[in-house]
């Protein structure tokens, strides 16, 4: 039966495709066609009616972007502040997700709830004491600084997504290890983490997209030397002059990295993409 | 300790030092329009000249930029050794003494040859605390072309009623031209700048001498009225939406009869991006007949934060960047056109300057404003599209707002002008202004 | 299995985190308090003095405030009802058998990798725009009138494009949840007679109950701080039709650096916004625990 089944869908399977790749391509687009007016002269990107590909291409934005900016530097500090906060954001909440997940309690709930709900407080509301502690602390534009305080913004998701990890790895095998004789620290090192890789992993990733786009932040508490990228899109936003093509190549620039990286990990993103949601 | 020894240490210390001058690096932050643009690719030519120092530029857009500078002052952060800052903020900064006083720049750098108007606007009893780097007015852009069509010729200094008729005249909406664009997006440097700066020429005024606000009174509704109705039939669609750059961008495109906007645009519309460069002409800023045209007044300039520990490099930069020479080297390089305008009287009495098209309409446009007297009717304030007090420019974009809605069509004009005069009225007593 | 052993080595485990958090939250939130009951604007420093409850006063009855906390739900609602349904049918398009399914499916989760900003910008001037947007342009091409979308519908617009961000997100999560639907009981119904409809409504929604529930936990915490979606797009506007609580609290810190304004309308917000997550947490905990 199953295999008859199989046979009839061939012609819904062409639907199906058809269907998927049309509505791929239309939510893809816009950032598409941001990558195409990157290629476009500054006249030709507010032309009308707009060329789709029948237009001089031109790298002469990228060109000019790397001239006036230091994208490597940029770049560097958003690898630096995006990974360093979620590793360091990671360090911390394995053992917290531990203890949620294996000796939970009755406040369990709550401590994950008010975890959360510490993400709530608008940060512009808290900019300001922010500035003053980081002007005491000489924390001003450093990248010790933004990994910090991008560690504590993001700390709450990732405590609760290792946490729903760890909660789907049976505590049985966890007490095996522990009648052998591991230590807390060998059964979490050995016996825990092994399992919990794909979690672990697509809790980094998506921290590190997280992180990567966090422009509060990031733009207020970074002048020069530890500005990473979402300080040089503000340099390309809304200048005087036209802007939509040099926009559109620094906006690339910018997204290009994380693009990649996310297209690259998406099988280990989706796997671990489920927030304990399923059983 | 032996005096070799004491010797030696002092020596040390002196390397010491001066490796330390050798590496200063100053940050200067500024904004990303054109001019600064071209100011961060002359660098080179700054540290060839000055070899004990490195600059760091912070380059944004005005917004986050203003932000930032804002909160880096007011809590003495120290992230920066230059700002670019506005007319608007050097009266209320200087007053507090966040700013290095310029009054001591050497006497070649001729302060006296900055233009009356900029070099007042960036005064505050009787010092200096910023250097202008481009000064600019509003002015009236229009087409030339499509005015011969229509037949007729805009006056060198038209009035409001000149300005209706034409873009009555040279609206085709069929072929996607509008009469006129004006901006419309909500904002203190955006429609209010604008509208501020109209509101003069009608005889309005933001606050009577007791900082009543004034826009219950006649002047604002007729203002708003003439403003929305030219908007309204001539405009192009969207307008609530239209600030600076979108307006730009419809000129060069041939979409607009007339556009009133600030000085600087004058160098795009005529540029190579544009497909009308050869078919633009210039006027003053339309007034009508009560003796205040709508022309505003703004500088970007460089100051110095007080407290920076490298003020002294900051200030050979500043000096540096706002010089005759820096203009001299730009036109050098990028041709005359491309040079920051409207800070220096020497530059309008160079016989190569006076050749640029705009040239002229954007002197006699700076010169036409008074930021100290700016209404009709006398007033508390400082500035002409402005207000320099630290509330206004939270208020001014909520006003603005209102003025945006109104041209949206999502709210009435009366409704408009009656919350604008409510929240104008609850800020200034909220601020202690009214008791 | 937990032992006194392992309740203390838990307690020492979940210190750090616990503790950071708290100073996170408690340090900047004491500040913050402090400074709402002060007369203190960024630019007049030396004038602070104690200002008693009327920054509150003053926020509350902004006329903009009740406004903006309607704009607030209306915004979060919104996104959230776009992301999940779009989401839900997104997922189960995805979950059958196509050629190209991995690109197909890189093209959606696109937006996601996108800054704020950036797609802020891109959606405002290159499609909504009335004159040079895209859909202007299509608009025109089909002989219509171009609608001009951030002034006639600001805010349905910014929910359009912050859907158009989390749209994958949502999408990722039910497709993970969609693949590990129990096949076997998906044909044993189809078998029985079970139509798509019914197998979708009796098997499939049940399945996808608590995916949905972390979806619109996970996505209300960030809603609630959209911030840059606004500023780049509408500023707020027209009039006060697209000003969020957010917004609002930028707009007294920011714009007009009262420090103790823009304090006061920060503790507001955190009350409002927990006021919220109590109610999401009762409705969507238990959901979670089950």
């Amino acid at each position: 039966m199953p295999d008859m089944t199989r046979k009839t869908t061939s012609a819904r399977k062409a639907t199906v495709t058809a269907l998927a790749w049309t509505v791929g391509f239309l939510i893809f687009f816009p950032v598409l066609w941001t990558i195409l007016t990157s290629f476009k002269t500054e006249g030709e990107a507010i032309a009308a009616p707009p060329s789709f590909l029948f237009f001089d291409w031109t790298v002469e934005n990228y060109l000019t972007v790397n001239e006036r900016s230091d994208y490597p530097r940029h770049f560097w500090n958003s690898v630096v502040i995006s990974v360093g906060s979620t590793l360091l954001g990671v360090l911390i909440a394995i053992p917290a997700a531990w203890s949620l997940a294996f000796v939970p309690g009755r406040r369990t709930r709550d401590v994950l709830m008010w975890m959360l709900s510490t993400k709530m407080m608008p940060a512009v509301g808290v900019l300001v004491p922010m500035y003053l502690i980081f002007r005491d602390t000489g924390l001003l534009d450093t990248k010790t600084g933004l990994v910090g305080v991008l560690t504590l913004v993001n700390l709450p998701i990732i405590v609760w997504m290792l946490y729903t990890y760890f909660k789907e790895i049976p505590a049985e095998i966890l007490e095996a290890a522990r009648m052998d004789g591991a230590s807390l620290r060998s059964e979490i090192t050995y016996v825990l983490a092994p399992m919990a890789v794909p979690g672990i992993a697509s809790t980094i990733l998506l921290n590190i997209i997280l992180a990567w786009n966090e422009a509060f932040w990031t733009l207020n508490l970074a002048a020069a030397k530890a500005a990473p990228l979402t300080a040089f899109i503000a340099s390309y936003s809304s200048p005087e002059g036209l802007f939509y093509a040099k926009l559109s190549a620094a906006s690339t620039m910018a997204i290009a990295p994380i693009l990649i990286l996310g297209w690259f990990s998406q099988k280990q993103l989706v796997r671990g993409l489920t927030f304990g949601a399923v059983k | 300790m032996t005096l070799t020894l004491r010797a030696l240490l002092g020596a040390s210390v002196a390397a010491g030092l001066s490796t330390a001058a050798l590496a200063e690096t100053i940050t200067i932050a500024t904004v990303n329009n054109g001019d600064m643009i071209r100011m961060q690719g002359l660098t080179s030519e700054f540290t060839a000249a000055n070899p004990g120092i490195t600059v760091e530029w912070v380059t944004l857009e005005e917004n986050v930029l203003r932000q930032k500078v804002t909160t880096d002052i007011a809590t003495k952060g120290g992230q920066f050794d230059i700002m670019t800052i506005g007319t608007y903020e050097v009266p209320i900064w200087g007053k507090q003494g966040w700013l290095v006083s310029l009054n001591d720049l050497p006497a070649e750098y001729d302060i006296d040859d900055l233009l009356p108007a900029i070099r007042g606007g960036l005064t505050v009893d009787g010092n200096l605390y910023a250097a202008p780097f481009y000064g600019e007015s509003s002015m009236v852009m229009y087409r030339t072309d499509l005015m011969e069509k229509a037949g007729l010729t805009m006056p060198e200094a038209p009035t409001w009623a000149d300005i209706k008729a034409a873009a009555a005249a040279m609206t085709d909406k069929e072929n996607e031209v509008y009469g006129i664009c004006l901006r419309g997006k909500a904002g203190w440097g955006e429609n209010m700048a604008f509208l501020t700066a109209m509101s003069n020429s009608y005889g309005a005024r933001w606050f009577d001498m007791d900082w009543k606000p004034q826009f219950d009174g006649a002047a604002w509704k007729a203002t708003l009225t003439d403003y929305l109705d030219m908007m309204n039939n001539y405009g192009p669609p969207g307008a609530s939406n239209n600030g600076f750059n979108e307006n730009l961008a419809l000129f060069q495109q041939g979409k607009c009869g007339m556009w009133i906007d600030a000085t600087v645009a004058a160098s795009f519309v005529t540029g190579a991006d544009s497909t009308v460069a050869d078919k633009v002409g210039f006027a003053l800023a339309p007034d009508n007949g009560l003796g205040r045209r709508s022309n505003w007044l703004w500088a970007w300039s460089l100051a110095i934060p007080a407290g920076t520990q490298k003020e002294a490099s900051a200030k050979k930069f500043v000096e540096w960047a706002t010089s005759k020479a820096y203009l001299e080297l730009v036109a050098s390089k990028e041709g005359w056109a491309n040079v920051p305008p409207g800070t220096r009287t020497s530059l309008y009495e160079n016989p190569e300057y006076a050749k640029i098209p705009f040239a002229k309409m954007t002197l006699d446009s700076i010169n036409s404003a008074d930021p100290t007297n700016p209404a009709v009717d006398p007033v508390p304030y400082v500035g002409v599209q402005f207000v320099a007090i630290p509330e206004f420019q939270g208020l001014a974009t909520a006003v603005g707002q209102q003025f945006s809605a109104a041209l949206a069509g999502t709210t009435t004009l009366e409704d408009a002008l009656k919350n604008a005069q409510d929240l104008a009225t609850r800020e200034m007593t909220k601020a202690g202004y009214i008791k | 299995m937990a032992t006194q052993h392992s309740r203390t080595a838990a307690r020492l485990m979940i210190s750090p985190a616990v503790i950071l958090l708290f100073l996170w939250m408690i340090v900047p939130l004491a500040m913050t308090l402090y400074f709402s009951f002060l007369r203190y604007n960024l630019l007049m420093p030396g004038m602070e003095e104690w200002a008693g409850f009327s920054n509150y006063r003053y926020f509350l009855t902004d006329p903009a405030f009740f406004t903006a906390l309607r704009n607030t739900l209306v915004l979060v609602a919104g996104v959230l009802m776009i992301t999940v349904t779009g989401g839900v049918l997104l997922a189960l398009l995805l979950d059958q058998p196509m050629w190209g399914q991995g690109i197909v499916r890189i093209l959606v989760i696109a937006p996601f990798f996108v800054m704020p900003t950036v797609s802020a910008l891109v959606w405002t001037n290159m499609f909504m725009n009335p004159v040079n947007g895209l859909f202007a342009h299509a608009a025109k091409a089909m002989g219509l009138q171009p609608y001009d979308f951030l002034a006639q519908s600001p805010l349905l617009s910014i929910t359009l494009i912050v859907a158009w961000q989390w749209l994958p997100f949502a999408t990722l999560i039910l497709l993970t949840a969609l693949q590990s639907l129990d096949r076997e009981q998906m044909e044993a119904a189809a078998m029985d007679g079970a139509g798509p409809l019914s197998r979708f409504i009796y098997i499939t929604v049940p399945h996808l109950t608590r995916s949905i529930t972390v979806v619109i936990l996970i996505q209300t915490i960030f809603l609630l701080s959209v911030f840059a979606e606004i500023l780049v797009t509408t500023n707020g506007g027209p009039g006060t039709a697209s000003t969020t609580l957010t917004y609002l609290v930028y707009v007294q810190s920011m714009l007009q650096f009262d420090v103790g304004g823009g304090a006061a309308g920060g503790i507001v917000a955190v009350i409002l916004a927990n006021i919220v997550a109590i109610f999401l947490m009762r409705m969507i905990g238990r959901n979670l625990d089950a």
